[in-house]
């Protein structure tokens, strides 16, 4: 077979046999590229395509309306607003639900029309059957809930809404695109377990609400080039009498947002990560494979003696990078389409979607590869130049001993190989500084995602033990006077209460426009507390709003401007506040005032929508009993779960991606130490077994090509770690998202990891070289020209 | 098996090089066979070579490429090893000796000189020389070496500063700067011109008789044969003849 093959292609088959460590570990640099260049491509375009054919399969509503009580008949004049293709009326209001043992639970009951045949915001069974028509004590449950739960179709449970207490039969459980994220009113953090979502028969509800004949959520779907804002306009201005709050598009839907700020934050990595490590990659190849053809001067030499063109001895040596990108590039599609699978799949699971479609992504195939022939390629073509350049005679000459004169004097002190290793670094500083660089690239990658693990965490503990310090969170049905406040406090083993305000608005600035909630906060609160750019709790301003950065960036706000804030509750007024200061925030875009002035404003003085405790963790469950008993309690939030929740979902989805790209990191850190080692090794087998013939045993010699590597490593490893900070700087503005604000902290762990890592593969790669010139054939590497 | 490592009698690196006693032999070759490779693709380098070199001798080997020679330098500077046969340096077993035990050889007792001289680029002439000074038990004062071949105001010229004849004389120095037993030298003249390489013989020639060290010369040019004590050809991996010189010729007379 071999044999069919021309002869220079017979000797690039051997050459690549020949060269095997190299060439699989150049080729896992690229891998590691392209893995990561797969994954997460086909990781965001399979949830892209997964949420946008959820949503057209299910008809999710193009804009909600939201309205105290409206008639049925109200809807057939939303359905002909200009645009509008369907529209739907349906009960929504939040009730509470109680299990055995567990603190109050708020829900969120939907009225759904289980006959109508194509329902907007239409769930999916998981599980059961449907609710059969005309049985009002039939229920669906959120899958989420359900399983978080261990609740399932068969088993009852107990629901209180407006004041009454009612037990449903659990009839299946279900998928909807409204829940994809599922979260507690007040709530910040996904608990599955703690927020339930009922589909009730329209039937249930009305009775339940007192809504005969009327409904108070609207749901809204468009044509494609509808008008939205007309649409939303003309929504509000028929909805008005009828105690409209104010109609919103999808993209201010919970849950829509959540899902479209990770995907957001998917697309970023993928735009910016992976051009970075395929960046860094390409450059390190490019210095590999650069360097390995020079290694074969004396080959290129030869061939174009024997009268082979320039050209042809080029092309020879691209196919060998080409080769080597190939494989690399097809390693790193396979690896990649398994990651891309996996890490979808647990994403599509973290966010509740009932099927997925991942598809693999045939184009990154083509792109990793080129990524890699372009890199290597480029490296190959600029080295094999200048070998090829050179007068094929030189390689029928003896070698001409490279010039050390006129470099300086060296300390005497000095042994003869730590000459040697010194004089070749002066030699060729240039040379040395690349291998430098090329080590600290692939550190700072490392060092990069080791900061990006540690902002993780810095961003969990300043939101729960610096800003968020309460043990438990309590959500009345309606808000409350004091007096709730001191009945709360009256809880044996509640240590600590403190009231707070949350109120549902609309932020308007200029053309900017934000669904979210001001907080009213106490001048004395202690357990929830708005940061200062200095982690200092602030003083709530008397008269404006502090907003959070991420909050204040949205609406291209700062401290100074005044921007109106629409209530969306009770008398629904406008109001102008000015923006009195910015707060820290890391997890959501909350707003603060101070309670009093929230208060006054609203016409509603000293009424409180919910409270935070502090709660002696030895009687946490007494006091998870008396919140039972609360019927003004609507829902209750444990930090603890919050806290574990968060964690769980943040080290399931970015987690594991970050730590994939850990693993990518630290593979082009190892790809590149080990290639620098080899490739030191074949420049100077000739002079190792030169002094190896002189007597130097192997570990004497290993010193003269091992000394050189650990001084450049131990000088990459400082090079290696500003890059990374660098990096970072650059990266966490990136990554942040409207809901997640990466802190830009730098945890001396990153270096630590980093720069062990970089120890550790040099140490390996270290002792293979050494198995290398142990190996060395004395009597052919004398003979051998360099 | 006659050279088994239980059979030897003393480690090679253990044979003092005790000041004014002589060995009758330096080398004692029997039936020495060399074979690369296995099955048809075997090459036979050596075919059962039988010799004996007297210590102090300097020896020339001659014979065509292939012949051998190289082979047999290399096994008894211990940078190669024997299929078959027994190497006796100094009535110790060179044969069957580990590659710890062979460096340690080389180490203390063997100076090479090689065709392309394989010095060390980085390192001027006398750091050269001072590298092998380093790691020897008993060496010479390296800048003392230099001014044995005549390079002592050569001393801080790094190896790219110095002619092939210079440099082939600082890698004579440097093998002489170990106070070496043995100097193999693998065709030493063969990158140098005429004029050169008869300076670099003459070189080896002065060492031997000043030092007497036991010296090996391999190389293509039979008129070097003039200057030797003893002159083996090869032929086929196999010893050809031994003849003496009871005349020897001054280096400086060659001509080739």
């Amino acid at each position: 077979m071999i044999r069919l093959l021309p002869v220079l292609d017979r000797k690039l088959l051997r050459d690549l046999w020949r060269l095997r460590g190299q060439v699989l570990a150049i080729a896992f640099v690229i891998a590691a590229g392209s893995a990561l260049l797969v994954m997460s491509t086909s990781t965001y375009a399979a949830l892209d395509a997964t949420k946008r054919a959820y949503y057209e399969r299910t008809r999710f509503a193009d804009v909600f309306a939201p309205v105290t009580r409206a008639p049925v008949g109200l809807i057939e004049r939303l359905r002909r607003i200009d645009g509008v293709t369907a529209a739907e009326g349906r009960i929504s209001a939040f009730g509470r639900v109680d299990l055995p043992g567990a603190p109050p639970i708020s829900a969120r009951l939907v009225s759904y029309d289980a006959s109508a045949a194509a329902p907007l915001n239409g769930v999916t069974l998981s599980a059961g059957r449907m609710i059969a028509p005309g049985r009002s004590s039939e229920i669906l449950l959120l899958d989420a809930f359900a399983r978080a739960t261990g609740l399932g179709p068969g088993d009852d449970i107990t629901v209180t809404a407006d004041g009454q207490r009612e037990t449903f039969r659990i009839v299946g459980t279900a998928y909807s695109p409204e829940f994809i994220f599922a979260m507690a009113p007040g709530e910040f953090v996904s608990n599955d377990a703690r927020f339930a979502v009922i589909w009730a028969s329209r039937e249930a509800l009305e009775a339940a609400f007192d809504l005969d004949g009327a409904f108070n959520d609207a749901l809204l779907t468009l044509s494609r080039d509808a008008d939205l804002l007309a649409v939303i306009e003309t929504a509000d201005r028929l909805l008005a009498p009828y105690g409209g709050a104010g109609a919103y598009a999808r993209e201010d839907q919970t849950s829509d947002r959540y899902l479209t700020e990770d995907l957001e934050q998917l697309r970023v990595m993928d735009r910016i990560m992976t051009p970075l490590f395929l960046g860094v990659s390409a450059f390190l190849l490019n210095v590999v494979i650069g360097r390995l053809v020079q290694t074969e001067r004396e080959e290129i030499g030869l061939l174009k003696a024997f009268g082979r063109s320039g050209g042809e001895v080029g092309w020879h040596y691209l196919k060998f990078a080409l080769a080597v990108a190939v494989l690399g590039g097809v390693l790193g599609w396979l690896g990649g389409l398994y990651l891309g699978a996996r890490v979808s799949a647990l994403y599509s699971s973290v966010y509740h979607f009932p099927f997925l479609l991942y598809d693999p992504p045939v184009r990154a195939l083509g792109t990793s590869i080129l990524a890699g022939v372009a890199s290597a390629g480029i490296a190959a073509v600029l080295a094999v130049r200048a070998a090829a350049a050179l007068p094929p005679a030189i390689a029928m000459r003896p070698p001409v001993p490279p010039d050390y004169g006129g470099r300086g004097s060296l300390p005497r002190w000095l042994d003869q190989p730590s000459r040697m290793v010194a004089r070749r670094i002066l030699r060729a500083p240039l040379k040395a500084a690349l291998t430098i660089v090329g080590i600290g690239a692939a550190m700072s990658l490392t060092v990069m995602m080791g900061f990006n693990a540690a902002a993780v965490d810095e961003m969990v503990v300043r939101s729960f033990d610096i800003a968020d310090r309460h043990d438990v969170g309590v959500t009345f049905t309606d808000p409350r006077g004091r007096a709730a406040l001191f009945a709360l406090g009256r809880i044996d083993g509640v240590q600590r209460v403190e009231g707070r305000r949350d109120v549902p608005v609309r932020f308007v600035n200029g053309t900017s426009e934000r669904l979210g909630s001001i907080t009213g906060l106490s001048g004395e609160a202690e357990l929830s507390r708005a940061l200062g750019a200095d982690l200092r709790p602030l003083d709530m301003p008397a008269g404006g709003l502090v907003l959070s950065q991420s909050l204040a960036r949205l609406l291209g706000a700062e401290a100074g401007d005044e921007i109106t804030v629409d209530v969306r509750t009770g008398s629904r007024p406008s109001i102008a506040l000015p923006v009195a200061a910015t707060a820290d925030a890391l997890i959501g875009t909350p707003a603060y005032m101070d309670e009093g002035v929230l208060g006054r404003l609203l016409g509603e003085e000293g009424r409180v929508s919910g409270a935070v405790l502090m709660v002696d963790s030895a009687r946490a469950d007494a006091v998870t009993e008396r919140l039972r008993e609360a019927p003004i309690v609507l829902g209750v939030s444990l930090q603890s779960e919050s806290l574990a929740e968060l964690d769980r979902m943040l080290d399931e989805g970015p987690g594991l991606f970050r730590r994939i790209m850990m693993v990518v990191s630290i593979v082009i850190a190892v790809g590149v130490v080990y290639n620098s080692a080899r490739i030191a090794f074949i420049e100077r087998a000739r002079d190792l077994a030169s002094l190896r013939v002189l007597g130097f045993t192997s570990a004497e010699a290993g010193y003269v090509l091992l000394g050189e590597l650990a001084l450049l490593t131990v000088i990459a490893l400082p090079v290696g770690g500003m890059m990374g900070v660098f990096l970072w700087i650059v990266v966490a503005q990136a990554v942040s998202t409207d809901l997640y604000s990466i802190p830009t902290v730098f945890d001396p762990r990153g270096f630590g990891v980093a720069a062990l890592t970089v120890l550790i593969s040099s140490v390996a790669a270290g002792l293979l070289v050494m198995c290398d010139v142990r190996r060395l054939d004395l009597v052919s590497a004398l003979k051998v020209r360099e | 098996m006659r050279t088994l490592r239980g059979s030897r009698r003393r480690a090679p690196d253990a044979a003092p090089p005790e000041a004014g006693q002589r060995h009758e032999d330096a080398f004692v070759i029997r039936t020495l066979t060399k074979v690369y490779g296995e099955g048809t693709a075997a090459v036979r380098a050596l075919r059962g070579i039988d010799l004996t070199l007297p210590d102090g001798e300097l020896t020339v080997l001659l014979g065509p490429s292939g012949s051998g020679k190289s082979t047999l330098l290399n096994i008894l500077g211990g940078i190669d090893t024997a299929t078959d046969g027994e190497v006796l340096f100094r009535g110790v077993a060179l044969t069957g000796a580990s590659q710890r035990e062979l460096t340690r050889y080389r180490r203390a007792h063997v100076g090479f000189v090689f065709q392309f001289y394989n010095l060390m680029p980085s390192l001027t002439a006398l750091e050269n020389v001072e590298l092998v000074a380093e790691i020897a038990p008993h060496p010479v004062d390296p800048m003392e070496a230099l001014a044995l071949v005549g390079l002592e105001g050569r001393a801080d010229h790094f190896p790219s500063e110095l002619s092939g004849g210079e440099q082939q004389r600082v890698a004579i120095a440097r093998a002489v700067a170990k106070n070496p037993t043995v100097l193999f030298c693998d065709e030493p003249t063969g990158a140098l011109d005429s004029r050169t390489g008869t300076e670099v013989l003459a070189v080896l020639q002065d060492l031997n008789e000043r030092l007497g060290t036991t010296t090996l010369i391999i190389t293509h040019a039979a008129a070097t044969a003039a200057m030797a004590d003893r002159v083996v050809t090869f032929a086929d991996g196999r010893v050809g003849s031994v003849a003496c010189n009871e005349d020897k010729a001054r280096a400086r007379e060659l001509s080739w």
